[in-house]
C-alpha cells in the first residue's frame, strides 16, 4: 500500500551541527536563545529542522540570550542554554558567562567559530573566544573532531548541572558544523573526565556529629545561608531543620528565598544592605552555620571583624570556598541538602539548644530597626512601589521577579518577601546592570503561565531596552515595574555620602539640564529618555505615572494585563538604600539614615 | 615558605594556558615550572615551586584542583621526595681553560655534550643547590648562555601522585588556629 518515498531509501547522514542539536535534545533541553550569523548558520539549520522538539527564541543581543538562558536556569533549575555566531556574537556573550560564573548558574554558552582551517589567521569574524573566557567558565571546549560532539555535549551538560553548577562554553568551528557522517552517532557515549568528581565529594558521620555537638552547646548560634542552598534544592530540609531547631536564618542575595521571608525565624538579607537585627545577630552569634556561602565582602564587610565570636561551620560543594576567606573550624565539602539531612536525621531532642534568650534579643533588635517603608500622599517611593507589588502578589506561587543592578535590585530584597527559593532573580556577584529584562524572558519562557516582573531602573533597563523586541515577538507577557529616579541611584547615593554629593556622570537626562550639576530640586518636569513612546515603537503597552494617588491601580492595571507592560514610574532620586555598612566596614559603622 | 606542587593534568591544548592563566590572575608568582608527558601519553605532569605561607598554597592547590582538565595536585612540601633541575650551559674556555671546566665538571658529575674552538656546552642535573653552585663556579670562564628545565620532582613512595592523594582525606576536619574555637 506505501509507496516508498526515495528519501527513504537515500541512507540518512548527519552533519556535525545536526548532531550537535540532536544531543541537548537528547540532554532534554526543550529551548535554545539563539542569535544566528555567519558562523552559527548550520546550528539554525539544524535547530528549525527540530523545530517540534526544540523551541529557539530570538533575542535581540547576544548578551539578552545569554540572561535569557540565565533567567531560565535559575528558575527551573535545569541547564540553560545560549548560542551565537563568532567573533562579535561570541564576544558579546563574554558579559552573560562571566556572570554565571560568579552566581554559579549552569547555562551552556554554544558559540560559531570560522573553519578550523582559517582559525588563527584573524579571519573575518574570528576571536579566540575560548581563550578569552577561559577564566570566566567552569569548563570549555573548542570541537576539532566531528567524532567528539557528542561526548563532548554530554560532558557539557555535566559539568554545568553538578558539583558547583557554572556557565560552560563549546566553541564550534563551521567546517565541523558542516562536515557529514554517514553511521549513526552514538549519543550516549562514556565520558572522559579523570580530573572531575563531584559525586565523591561527601560528608563524613564524624562531620555531623561535630556539627550536632557544637549546635548543643550554643546559645546564640545563627544560619548564614546562601545561593548553595537554592542550587541544591535545599530549602525544604532548611525548614524542617530551623523549625526544629529554632536557628534563626539570615540570607545572602542568593540566598533570597532558600527560606520564608516571612518566617518568624528569617532575620531577612544580611551584609552591607541587610538588616540590622541580621547583621546584629550574626556579630553576636557563638555559632555560624554557614552554608552555601562565600563569606563575600559584600556579606562580611571587614573580614577579621565578621561573626568574630563565634565558631564557623563551613559546607559548600566546591573545595576552594572553604578557608579562602574565612577560617573555618568545622568545614564541610558536600551539598548542603545533604548535610541538612543528615543534622535532620541525626538530632535529637537532647540536642535542640535553649535559645529562648537568643530569642528576646532578636526580637528587641527586630523591634528597635525594623525595615520601615517609607510612604508619602504625593511622591513614589521605590520602596513604597516595591512593597505595593508584595502586597499585591503575596500568597501566590507563579510570581518571578528579576531585577537590573542597582537601588532598586537592594529595594527588592529588602521589602519584597520571598516565599520559595527560584523566584528571584538577580545577577549578584557580578553585578551586571541590564540583566533584569533579558532575564525575565528567559523566565517567562520557562514558565509561560507565571507572573513575571521585571523590577528595574532607568539606567538598567536602557542598557538592555532592545529586548522588548524580544518580548513582542516572542509573545512573552513579561512585566516591567520602572523605578525611574533618572540617576544612577546607587552611585548617586556614594557620591552622597563619600565624596561630597558631587554629581559625576551619574545624571542621566541631558547635559543641560540643572540635576547634570547636582543642582535640580528632583522635581522632574519631563523625564527622559520618553519610555512610554519607546515601549510604543516595541508594541508594548505603558503607562507613566507620577503620583502615589495612580500608583496603586496602574500596578494593578499591569499586574492583571494578558500581556507585556511596561510601567514607568517616577520616583525620588534623593532615596538611600539603608541601612548601609560602609565597604570594608563593621557592624558598628553601619548607617541607619 | 617554598612548596613543590605536582599536577597531573590531561595532555591537551590549553591546558597549560588554563593553569598559567588562573596563578597570574590570583597574583600567585611562579618561581619554576616544568611540564612532560606521563608514561601514560594522555597525561601530563607539570612541577611548580611556588612560595607562600600554608595557607595561600592551600589556596593554590584547590584553584588548580578546581580546573577539570586537572586530574589531581599535592603538594609535596612535607613529604619524602626528589628534586632535580637540569641545565645546559655554554662556558668559554680557550687552552689551558678547558681542562680546569673538565675538571669542575668531573666533581659536578656534569657532562659535557659539544665542544667549539673557544667554548663548551655542559649539561649538568641535580638539585637547586647544587645547579646554583655551578653557576658560580663558572662566572669567572664566562657564561654565554645557559638554559634550566626547572624543577622536576617524584615523591619517595611505591605510589604515583594519584594514588597518594586518594589517601589524602579531602574533608578533613581541623580545628583552625584563628579565631577562639
Amino acid at each position: 500500500m506505501a509507496t516508498t518515498n526515495k528519501s527513504d531509501i537515500k541512507q540518512r547522514t548527519y552533519n556535525g551541527a545536526e548532531i550537535l542539536v540532536e544531543a541537548m535534545i537528547r540532554q532534554g533541553v526543550e529551548v535554545v536563545f539563539a542569535y544566528p550569523g555567519g558562523a552559527s548558520m548550520p546550528l539554525h539549520q539544524a535547530l528549525i529542522k527540530n523545530a517540534d522538539k526544540i523551541r529557539t527564541v530570538l533575542p535581540r543581543h547576544e548578551q539578552g540570550g545569554g540572561f535569557a538562558a540565565q533567567g531560565y536556569a535559575r528558575s527551573t533549575g535545569k541547564v540553560g542554554v545560549c548560542m551565537t555566531t563568532s567573533g562579535p556574537g561570541a564576544t558579546n556573550l563574554v558579559t552573560s558567562l562571566a556572570d554565571a560564573k560568579m552566581d554559579s548558574v549552569p547555562i551552556i554558552g554554544i558559540t560559531g567559530q570560522v573553519p578550523r582551517g582559517v582559525i588563527g589567521t584573524d579571519a573575518f569574524q574570528e576571536t579566540p573566544i575560548v581563550e578569552v573566557c577561559r577564566a570566566i567558565t567552569k569548563h570549555h571546549y573548542l570541537i576539532t573532531d566531528l567524532k567528539d560532539v557528542p561526548r563532548i555535549v554530554k560532558e557539557a551538560f555535566y559539568i554545568a548541572s553538578t558539583g558547583r553548577p557554572g556557565p560552560v562554553l563549546i566553541d564550534f568551528p563551521k567546517d565541523v558544523q558542516l562536515q557529514v557522517q554517514a553511521e549513526e552517532p552514538d549519543y550516549d557515549p562514556p565520558m572522559n573526565l579523570p580530573g572531575y568528581h563531584p559525586e565523591r565529594r561527601k560528608v563524613q558521620p564524624e562531620q555531623i556529629r561535630q556539627v550536632i555537638a557544637a549546635i548543643r552547646r550554643s546559645r546564640r548560634p545563627i544560619l548564614y545561608v546562601g545561593g548553595g542552598c537554592v542550587s541544591a534544592d535545599a530549602a525544604d530540609e532548611l525548614r524542617r531543620f530551623v523549625e526544629r531547631t529554632g536557628i534563626p536564618v539570615a540570607l545572602t542575595l542568593r540566598g533570597l528565598g532558600a527560606f520564608p521571608g516571612d518566617h518568624e525565624y528569617s532575620l531577612d538579607m544580611l551584609g552591607m544592605h541587610g538588616t540590622v537585627y541580621a547583621n546584629y545577630a550574626i556579630n553576636e552569634a557563638d555559632l555560624l552555620l554557614a552554608l552555601g556561602v562565600r563569606f563575600d565582602d559584600r556579606v562580611t564587610g571587614k573580614l577579621t571583624e565578621f561573626a568574630k565570636h563565634g565558631k564557623i561551620v563551613h559546607v559548600d560543594i566546591d573545595p576552594s570556598e572553604i578557608h579562602k576567606n574565612k577560617e573555618a573550624h568545622i568545614p564541610i565539602v558536600a551539598s548542603v541538602r545533604d548535610v541538612l539531612r543528615e543534622l535532620n536525621a541525626a538530632l535529637t531532642d537532647d540536642d535542640i539548644p535553649q535559645l529562648d534568650e537568643w530569642h528576646r534579643e532578636i526580637a528587641e533588635w527586630k523591634k528597635q530597626y525594623p525595615m520601615e517603608v517609607k510612604t508619602s500622599e504625593d511622591w513614589i517611593y521605590p520602596q513604597d512601589a516595591i512593597h505595593e507589588l508584595w502586597r499585591q502578589t503575596k500568597g501566590r506561587d507563579d510570581v518571578y521577579i528579576t531585577t537590573g543592578v542597582g537601588q532598586h535590585q537592594m529595594w527588592v530584597a529588602q521589602h519584597y518577601k520571598f516565599a520559595r527559593p527560584r523566584r528571584f532573580m538577580s545577577s549578584s556577584g557580578l553585578g551586571t546592570m541590564g540583566f533584569g529584562l533579558p532575564a525575565a524572558v528567559g523566565v517567562q519562557v520557562a514558565h509561560p503561565e507565571a507572573l513575571v516582573v521585571d523590577v528595574d531602573g532607568d539606567g538598567s533597563l536602557l542598557m538592555n531596552i532592545q529586548e522588548l523586541a524580544t518580548v513582542h515577538c516572542e509573545k512573552l507577557p513579561v512585566k516591567i515595574l520602572l523605578l525611574n529616579n533618572q540617576h544612577l541611584g546607587m552611585v548617586v547615593q556614594w557620591e552622597d555620602r563619600f565624596m561630597d554629593g558631587r554629581r559625576a556622570h551619574t545624571y542621566l537626562g541631558p547635559i543641560d539640564r540643572p540635576e547634570a550639576q547636582g543642582k535640580g530640586d528632583g522635581t522632574f518636569d519631563e523625564t527622559y529618555p520618553d519610555f512610554v513612546q519607546i515601549a510604543a515603537g516595541f508594541n508594548v503597552p505603558a503607562r507613566h505615572v507620577r503620583k502615589r494617588s495612580e500608583f496603586t491601580d496602574a500596578l494593578t492595571e499591569m499586574l492583571e494585563s494578558d500581556g507585556p507592560f511596561l510601567l514607568d514610574v517616577v520616583c525620588p532620586y534623593q532615596e538611600h538604600v539603608l541601612p548601609m555598612i560602609p565597604s570594608g566596614a563593621t557592624v558598628r559603622d553601619i548607617i541607619l539614615e | 615558605m617554598r612548596h613543590v606542587l605536582s599536577a597531573l593534568v590531561m595532555n591537551q591544548p590549553g591546558v597549560l594556558a588554563h593553569i598559567s592563566g588562573m596563578l597570574a590572575s590570583r597574583a600567585f608568582n611562579i618561581d619554576s615550572l616544568a611540564v612532560g608527558e606521563t608514561e601514560n601519553p594522555e597525561f601530563s605532569r607539570i612541577t611548580f615551586v611556588v612560595t607562600g605561607d600554608d595557607r595561600v598554597l592551600d589556596q593554590v592547590r584547590k584553584q588548580l584542583e578546581k580546573i577539570i582538565t586537572v586530574v589531581k595536585v599535592l603538594d609535596f612540601s612535607n613529604q619524602e621526595y626528589v628534586e632535580r633541575d637540569l641545565m645546559l650551559i655554554k662556558v668559554r674556555a680557550e687552552g689551558q681553560k678547558r681542562s680546569e671546566v673538565r675538571e669542575l665538571v668531573e666533581i659536578f658529575r656534569g657532562k659535557i655534550v659539544d665542544v667549539g674552538t673557544g667554548h663548551v656546552m655542559v649539561e649538568i642535573s641535580g638539585t637547586e643547590d647544587k645547579i646554583e653552585a655551578f653557576i658560580e663556579l663558572m662566572r669567572p670562564f664566562g657564561i654565554i648562555e645557559l638554559v634550566r628545565t626547572g624543577r622536576i620532582a617524584l615523591l619517595r613512595s611505591p605510589h604515583g601522585v594519584a594514588e597518594a592523594a586518594e589517601e589524602f582525606q579531602p574533608a578533613e576536619v581541623v580545628e583552625a588556629s584563628s579565631a577562639g574555637g
